[in-house]
């Protein structure tokens, strides 16, 4: 791995051999996991607990004639059944989307997609309940499905949503972000523009631990304590109690670990929202626990975006203007994750990391007969879409240009003088040296070699080419060479500007030292596997020098964590983490007159070192953080003012978002016969402000760019012209592994963001969201074509070479 | 029906349904919860298992298919409560995140260091290859086993010493 410009190296180490502050460090909570030992959802076993199924639709779109459960019900082992009808009675046939629509929880009406939540069954175990589904009988009366986005808004289109008043099509809405007219007049008087269609298609995160929970409800205390995957786990305290009435103080969300989120777990399902009125009606403990096609097939979808994208440039390839139409495909219902004010999440920082005159998108979504969901995988609300498009238009132009692509974004990129910089839509980037971490892509890379032995492979191609007319080899392997460069926004967010469901954007967080000197850092986001255990507790010993072995970090259960929103976004860092810096920030300078009592002396008078206040001029004289503790909590007497105990609380109302950004480059080969696509390296070279962890940064990054692979290549959620999910398992849903992977270079460059408080910046997300536009760059490279559509495998590859690159037939090939 | 399994080294009598998978065997009625359930077809690997000591992943297995057979679970790694070099080089590669895929990623690993002490990183690519990962990209997986086979006796590298020792205290404890 190649480095520059690394933080500074903190050598202080703590007695457990840990760094005090930023740095290396192992993590806390592996100990749990390489054993075996961690407590995911499937893991949660309660004294006489039930097990819940769900039934599904096996239509996409079908009017529900009758449901006759009386079968399973006579099952020995069975329960409990519920139906819409049932739960209807209850007020909880529908709930509340993030998105302020309603999803049903089970169907009453009619089903919407394939795999839709129809009935409920509680039973001893759950093979029992399984058995029991199969025992319920349902009459259907199928209806025409919405499966192609573009045939949504059709005249003639079978209306998905009557269940909602006055409702005769299937539009969602209409928004738009940035100057149109004065990005048509851009656009008119310029000298080239290009145009490009482009889908971003249906993926599924697919974590590798699915949705479910454990819901409890205790008759004689009225307390519900709800254990479930969720990445947010205060928020769904707070929208049970909206949805079912219960009282918030009585209701304990408790998120064990979680198996891998990458935003599957931001939203509520029916089946937690089952499993909570299977445990009302029982008055036992119910579990419920998806498979996998249930994950894939109603659990929320990523993108599904089709994008026609037009930029216009100088002919000597200054880039002027940039505009985007979108029509987004939401499902059944809308059920995006994201902030109220944003129906298109983040889409209109599309502009990405260039200056322009002005830019303009637009964005239509419709409902259509698939799964709901929209903002998940890890996408930054829709920042994904958004660096996808502008990175391949930039790619674009740079064909038509024919200008390199590296050269073309180096000579557009945003220049270190102009920030902070606010774009054509109105986002103010922080901070940023985007040719510096260009250039540190292309050097570790080694660009002008990988362009000069392209060159000489295709040289050797034509000659052999010349050669294979009379009789020569097989032709070897395209190069192909793709670059793509990122700015996201993340750590939402303000809360004038954003909230879900009414909710703020901000996050609390607790930390109390107990009088020995150890610590407990209370948060209200929400790990699924970024380490926080470990990343926190560095963020306070940075602050305060305790070693992070003595800090412990608690988290997922809002019983004993302060309120927040939870962990998507790549906002934990951004928002939470500034939250336990403020927090030991607070607790400093609370020690300092502590300790300025202990010393007889005026807080003026004391100095800091990490981990303690000395008499300046008498170093000898001081307190440590621990000796303060212990005198915090005896009897000393404290200056007036100063309560007792050494500890803080903090709401953190971040003032902007942060803008991490990132350079890559992918390297590919595609073999001319068969259409597979080879990564031979990718370069990802990323810019998040200091790094805490730089081990745990790094892990971040190759997941992400494994993502990237992945959705390039050969992800999809596909589906037949009858709404039947084409990709409901792991053989038909194809994931990367370790085969498809290359060994990642990653380099970086460190530019603080201005406005937080130990200057870090998110970055859970960026490689997922910087990578794909890189690999579709290289394959389009290799092709030598100016555009194909995700996912590249082998036959998109094979179809693309015939002059076939785009994929708007996906969705019902 | 009963079916006899010798699971890490403890033989165990059951009487079981003939269809009950392996995985829900060792999970729900042994209390084995280290395998995990992860995707029913065979692709994802976090239900892998040694079956007579091969990489068997439990989804696709009976549990009356081990009766008489012998079952290690990554609650088996390790000797004496001390973790086995691999589990090791896992911490310290960080060689996992979310912790879901870690046990059956473990058991395919162990068993490839157990019949090639030194495989290239080629080779561990081709041998984890059925084991999917969704957080790492797989490189620090790589590592990790690379790690294990510099280190078979398992030691430490006191980078961030901590949580090794940790993990020391509490296999000891």
């Amino acid at each position: 791995m190649t480095t520059t410009d690394a933080p500074m190296a903190d050598v202080s180490r703590s007695p457990g051999g840990n760094p005090l502050g930023f740095g290396r460090m192992l993590r806390k909570e592996d100990a749990r996991f390489v054993r075996g030992h961690g407590t995911y959802i499937d893991d949660v076993n309660l004294h006489g607990m039930l097990h819940g199924a769900v039934l599904r639709s096996p239509l996409a779109h079908a009017r529900i004639v009758s449901i006759d459960t009386s079968a399973a019900e006579a099952h020995p082992k069975v329960k409990a059944v519920l139906t819409g009808a049932v739960l209807e009675t209850l007020g909880l046939a529908w709930m509340p989307t993030l998105s302020g629509d309603v999803q049903s929880v089970l169907a009453t009406d009619k089903v919407r997609f394939q795999g839709q939540e129809v009935a409920f069954v509680v039973a001893e175990d759950r093979y029992s309940a399984r058995d029991a589904l199969e025992l319920i009988d349902v009459e259907y009366e199928p209806l025409p499905a919405v499966v192609d986005a573009r045939r949504a808004l059709d005249p003639d289109a079978p209306v998905i949503r009557d269940d909602l008043e006055g409702r005769t099509d299937n539009h969602i809405y209409d928004w738009e972000a940035g100057d149109e007219a004065k990005c048509d007049e851009v656009f008119r008087s310029a000298e080239v523009v290009v145009a490009q269609d482009m889908i971003y298609p249906r993926v599924h995160p697919a974590p590798l631990e699915t949705c479910g929970s454990v819901a409890h409800m205790d008759k004689i205390t009225g307390k519900l304590t709800m254990y479930t995957t969720t990445q947010a786990p205060h928020a769904h305290r707070t929208i049970y109690a909206l949805v079912a009435g219960l009282p918030e103080q009585k209701i304990q969300v408790i998120s064990p670990d979680i198996g891998g989120g990458f935003g599957n777990k931001v939203g509520i399902y029916p089946g937690y929202v089952c499993s909570i009125v299977g445990s009302i009606v029982t008055g036992a403990p119910v579990k419920w626990v998806e498979d996998r096609s249930e994950n894939l097939m109603s659990t929320s979808f990523a993108r599904d975006y089709h994008m026609h994208g037009e930029i216009a440039a100088t002919r000597e390839g200054k880039i002027l203007g940039l505009r985007v139409n979108v029509l987004a495909d939401h499902g059944a219902f809308n059920g995006v994750a994201q902030p109220t004010k944003f129906p298109a999440g983040f889409f209109h920082i599309f502009t990405g990391s260039y200056d322009y005159a002005a830019a303009h998108c637009k964005v239509t979504a419709v409902y259509s007969n698939k799964a709901p969901g929209g903002v998940a995988y890890a996408c930054s609300f829709r920042i994904t879409e958004a660096v996808y498009l502008v990175e391949r238009m930039m790619s674009c132009l740079a064909d038509e240009l024919g200008v390199d692509a590296a050269e073309l974004r180096m000579r557009n990129l945003l220049r270190p003088e102009q920030f902070p910089y606010t774009t054509p839509t109105g986002w103010e980037y922080d901070s940023g040296d985007y040719p510096r971490a260009l250039r540190e892509a292309m050097r570790i890379a080694g660009y002008d070699e990988l362009r000069a032995e392209q060159a000489a492979r295709r040289a050797r191609a034509a000659a052999s080419s010349t050669a294979e007319s009379a009789g020569g080899a097989a032709a070897e392997p395209l190069m192909g060479i793709g670059v793509s460069f990122f700015t996201e926004g993340v750590g939402a967010g303000p809360r004038k500007h954003m909230d879900i469901l009414g909710l703020g954007m901000a996050d609390g967080c607790e930390l109390r030292v107990h009088p020995t000197g150890k610590a407990q850092l209370r948060l209200s986001v929400q790990t699924q596997g970024q380490g926080h255990e470990t990343t926190f507790a560095q963020i306070v010993s940075h602050v305060l020098g305790l070693p992070p072995e003595d800090i412990e970090v608690i988290h997922g259960d809002t019983d004993n964590t302060p309120f927040g929103l939870g962990t998507y976004g790549s906002r934990s860092t951004p928002v939470s983490g500034a939250a336990a810096a403020v927090a030991a920030q607070r607790v400093k300078e609370k020690a300092r007159l502590i300790a300025a009592a202990a010393l007889e002396c005026s807080p003026d008078d004391l100095e800091w070192e990490l981990g303690r206040w000395f008499v300046k001029g008498d170093p000898e004289q001081g307190k440590t953080i621990a000796e303060v503790a212990l005198a915090s909590h005896g009897s000393l007497e404290l200056p007036e003012g100063v309560e007792g105990h050494l500890d803080a609380s903090v709401v953190y109302n971040p003032p902007n978002l942060t803008y991490p950004f990132g350079a890559y480059i992918c390297v590919v080969d595609v073999d001319p016969g068969t259409g597979v696509v080879k990564v031979r390296r990718f370069i990802a070279v990323d810019d998040c402000g200091p790094r805490i962890n730089p081990m745990i940064v790094e892990g971040q990054v190759h997941g992400g760019l494994a993502d990237g692979v992945g959705m390039a290549l050969m992800q999809v959620i596909a589906f037949d012209g009858d709404g039947n999910n084409l990709g409901g398992s792991f053989m038909d849903y194809l994931l990367p592994t370790s085969m498809e992977c290359p060994s990642w270079e990653l380099g970086q460059t460190v530019t603080p963001s201005p406005h937080h408080p130990i200057g870090v910046k998110g970055v859970g997300e960026s490689a997922t969201v910087g990578s794909p536009a890189a690999v579709v760059n290289a394959v389009v490279d290799a092709l030598q074509i100016r555009h194909a559509d995700m996912p590249l495998t082998p036959a998109a590859v094979w179809r693309a070479t015939q002059g076939r690159p785009l994929r708007p037939d996906l969705a019902i090939e | 029906m009963n079916v006899t399994v010798t699971v890490n080294g403890q033989e165990t009598t059951h009487d079981v349904e003939p269809r009950l998978l392996l995985v829900h065997y060792l999970r729900d009625v042994l209390g084995l919860t280290g395998t995990h359930w992860g995707c029913d077809t065979s692709n994802c690997g976090a239900c892998t298992v040694w079956l007579d000591g091969l990489p068997t992943k439990s989804c696709t297995c009976l549990a009356v298919m081990a009766d008489g057979h012998e079952v290690t679970t990554v609650e088996g790694l390790g000797e004496d409560g001390a973790l086995d070099p691999l589990q090791q080089g896992f911490v310290e590669q960080h060689g996992l995140q979310c912790g879901f895929c870690t046990p059956g990623m473990l058991l395919t690993g162990r068993w490839l260091l157990n019949h090639d002490p030194d495989p290239d990183e080629a080779t561990i690519r081709l041998a984890i290859s059925g084991n999917i990962c969704r957080c790492t990209g797989y490189e620090n997986i790589v590592r990790a086993v690379r790690w294990a086979a510099e280190h078979p006796d398992g030691s430490g590298s006191g980078d961030g010493a901590a949580a090794g020792a940790d993990i020391t205290q509490e296999a000891t404890a």
